[in-house]
This record gives C-alpha cells, structure tokens and sequence, in this order.
C-alpha cells in the first residue's frame, strides 16, 4: 500500500497507508487528519479540502483540472502547488507523497 | 412586530428531507411554510453537488442533486408549500402549548403549532477570508452581501472573488460607486463568460480596476475601514484606499443560531426521541443530518423516513381533534384526492 504523509499547519504528521483508487481527502478522513474539511464529499464544490503538494511531488502528482482550478478560487492562500486532495486518486505512483495542509480551509 | 405568518408547520431547512416533510404533512392535512438561508431550494442537493450523481434513493438507481430536487418540488406540490427563501430563523419562543413565535433575521414572525428543523449540517454562510482583524469591520465596512446598493454610492469599492457574485457585484455597482476594484488570485474567472467581457471591457475603458492577488491587510478605525494591502502573484504589495470590501469566497456550513435553541445536543446535533423525532422541546422536531440518536446515519433516505414518523405526531399537536387512520397513497381514495389523481 502506498505510503502518504500529511503534515498539518501546526506541524502534526500522520504518516498513513493509503488504498489504491481512493482519493487523498479519503484517506486524510479514515486517518483523522482534522485540517481537512471535505464539506462536500469529494465533489470539487467547496474547496474545504485543499493541500499544497510537496515541490518535490507536484509533477508526479500533476495540474489540477479546469474545475478544480475553479473551485480553488473559494479557498484561501492558493499557491502554485496547490490541489484539492478529493480530487487526487492514490496510485502506485504516489508511494512516498507528501502534502501539507493551510491553515484555514474557510470556516 | 411585523404581521403575524400563520402555519401549521414551520420547516426550518427546505433540502430534500424539508421538502420531502411537506408530502408526509401534506398527507394528513397539514399546512407548511418553509424557511432557508440559501436563496434557492434543494439545501446541500442544490448548492454543494447539484450536477452530481446521488445513487443510493430508494428505487431511482441514479439522480443528481438538483434532478433530486427538481423530483421532490414535483411531489410535494399538490400541497401548495410556501417558500421563504434567503432568510434565516433567529429564534423560536414558545407562546402556547405547544405554539411558536419564530422569526427571521429579514424581520419576519411566524406563527406555527409545529416546528420542524430540518437544517442538515446547519447554515450556510458567507466564508470569511483569513485577513488579519477583519471581523472588526464586518457590517460597517466589509460585507458579504449586498443588500442596499445605495449604502455604496461614491464609495471606494473592492470586490474580492473570481464567480457569479463577485463579478455580478462589480457589475451592478460600478457605475454608481466612485472606484471599483476588483481583485481575484488568477487573470481567469468562472463566472458568467458574458459577465466577464463586460468586466474587462471596463477594466479597457479604464473605468474600474482589474487586480490578480490577494487583499492581505486592512487599515482603519472603528469598524471603518480606509485602505488595503493587495499583494500581487509575487508578493508585492500595493496600498489601495477604500471604504467598503465586498469578499465573495462561496459558502461553508454552520451551526448558527440552532445553538440557542435551548435543545438538548450532542456534538453539534440536536437529540431526538427515535419514534417521533421530537426534540427535548415539545412541538419542536428535528429531522434529517442535523439530528442525532443512537444509529444514525447521515443519509437522505433515513431523513425521509424521519419526515413521516415526525407527521404522525405533528398530527397529534395540529389536529387534536381528528384521530389519525394510517393509509395508503396506493389505496386510499381519501389521499388520492389530496394527491389531484383521483
């Protein structure tokens, strides 16, 4: 199982195992990651869920889409390496990934 | 106090559990007035996933949120529910036994035998950008909403946001205020493509102002704001003069005024008696996400399930009277006619 570590605003790590197919806001939820809000659900509508990938990460991770870069304008301190994680599917790929979180997610 | 709405039932929360609680109220012969802070109908159905799919409502193996909605609105209006869309219910106060004053922040006072919450994850509100010490200026000089666009007449405007609501207030308030800035974090916005032509067309005729960055600090006095930082995609600060910020973010969910309705909660939710979904407060029912009891799920269909259980006893406090024949829509002549099908 890919590995995925969480490094929240106030410096709490949470190194977690992460399934396959999943998404990176789901596997924040299932392992208490509590800066991660997911108002919606993982349906790219209330951007509560951002993170800002790891330089080292945002290639293999990649852009966001046009409505996830749309929806990114109802978060807060968008950065260039900025994802929503609902919309981020775990792969084999991404064994290792780091994210961080803001520290405001909009309430 | 304003003139008196009278009601059988007050729906606190017009999702698709309210809705769905106007058919199983219409049912026994009682009326609904329904209340939401949202300017439409179809709660977090309508606002959060309107164009996704939901697949677990009994017997439709898929529907999105609004196609939900678009559903519920055609089932429940035999029964002729009346919308009060765009308020919010600020307090309850008991005047008989059971019978309710409940008002809303627009001024409004209803009169309802019954109370029904079903407000799901709470209000929807405004998000408040993390600008350092702006709460200090909301009302007076930040607003996230605009409901008198005169207050902004020759006033120096700034409108934060990329969508419908930033871009249709830069539109609507450019030609009475004395400068409009707009700031977004990117040069792309969502909104309207016609509304964003009109925009840049403006920003060409050098009519308003176009900033992509954020508003990162507020200068000013007592709740009177005078001037704003915006700094731009490398950090560079410009220092803008204005009177009124207009941030426009979209909404989150909160509890709001739930909270001081002297009911018994627990994590945030409000506890009911499982056979009837009736709060600690007689006449007042909570139905939907925003209840708890041991088992709960947070799931559309068991808020449907609650909305019926929640009529048998609503039927008792409306209509003491009359005694309570449990019927089919199948079968029953007397709901078919209710129904318009017979």
């Amino acid at each position: 199982m890919p590995k995925i570590t969480f490094i929240e605003h106030d410096g709490t790590v949470h190194e977690v195992e992460a399934e396959i197919g999943a998404t990176v806001m789901e596997t924040a939820l299932r392992n208490d990651v509590s800066s991660i809000v997911a108002e919606c659900g993982g349906g790219c509508t209330c951007a509560t869920c951002h993170v800002y990938v790891d330089e080292a990460w945002t290639a293999i991770v990649g852009p966001p889409s046009a409505d996830e870069e749309a929806e990114l304008d109802a978060a807060f301190e968008v950065r260039d390496n900025s994802r929503l994680s609902c919309q981020i599917k775990v792969t084999e790929a991404l064994d290792g990934l780091i994210v961080r979180t803001p520290s405001y997610q909009g309430r | 106090m304003s003139e008196l709405i009278k009601t059988d039932v007050l729906i606190i929360g017009a999702g698709p559990v309210g809705l769905f609680a106007v058919f199983e109220l219409g049912l026994l012969d009682i009326k609904a007035h329904l209340v939401d802070i949202l300017d439409k109908v179809g709660g977090q159905c309508a606002e959060l996933y309107p164009e996704k799919p939901i697949y677990d409502i009994p017997g439709i193996p898929q529907v999105t949120g609004q196609g939900l909605t678009d559903g519920l609105m055609e089932q429940i209006k035999p029964f002729h529910p009346t919308f009060h869309l765009g308020e919010m219910i600020t307090t309850i106060e008991n005047v008989g036994d059971p019978l309710f004053h409940v008002t809303t922040d627009s001024g409004k006072t209803f009169e309802a035998k019954v109370v029904v919450i079903a407000a799901g994850g709470g209000s929807f509100q405004p998000k408040r950008p993390p600008i350092a010490g702006i709460e200090a200026y909301e009302e007076k000089s930040v607003f996230y909403a605009v409901r008198k666009m005169e207050q902004f007449r020759d006033k120096n405007v700034i409108v934060v946001g990329g969508g419908d609501s930033a871009l249709d207030w830069t539109l609507n308030l450019q030609p009475i205020v004395k400068r409009l800035t707009l700031v977004h974090r990117r040069d792309d916005f969502r909104g309207a493509p016609d509304s964003v032509n009109k925009m840049r067309a403006l920003v060409a005729e050098g009519k308003m102002d176009l900033k992509i960055g954020q508003v990162t600090d507020l200068e000013g006095a007592d709740s009177v704001l005078s001037a704003a930082s915006i700094k731009d995609k490398d950090g560079t600060p410009t220092r803008v003069e204005v009177d009124a910020l207009l941030p426009f973010f979209g909404l989150t969910m909160k509890l709001g005024p739930v909270a001081d309705w002297q009911l018994d909660m627990q994590d945030n939710l409000i506890k009911v008696d499982v056979s009837t979904f009736e709060t600690n407060r007689p006449g007042i029912f909570a139905i939907g996400d925003i209840n708890i009891y041991p088992g709960k799920l947070k799931l559309i269909l068991s808020g449907f399930h609650e909305g019926a259980l929640m009529a048998q006893k609503a039927h008792h406090y409306v209509h003491p009277e009359k005694r309570l024949v449990f019927q089919y829509t199948t079968s029953s002549t007397s709901l078919q006619k209710k129904l318009g099908v017979s």
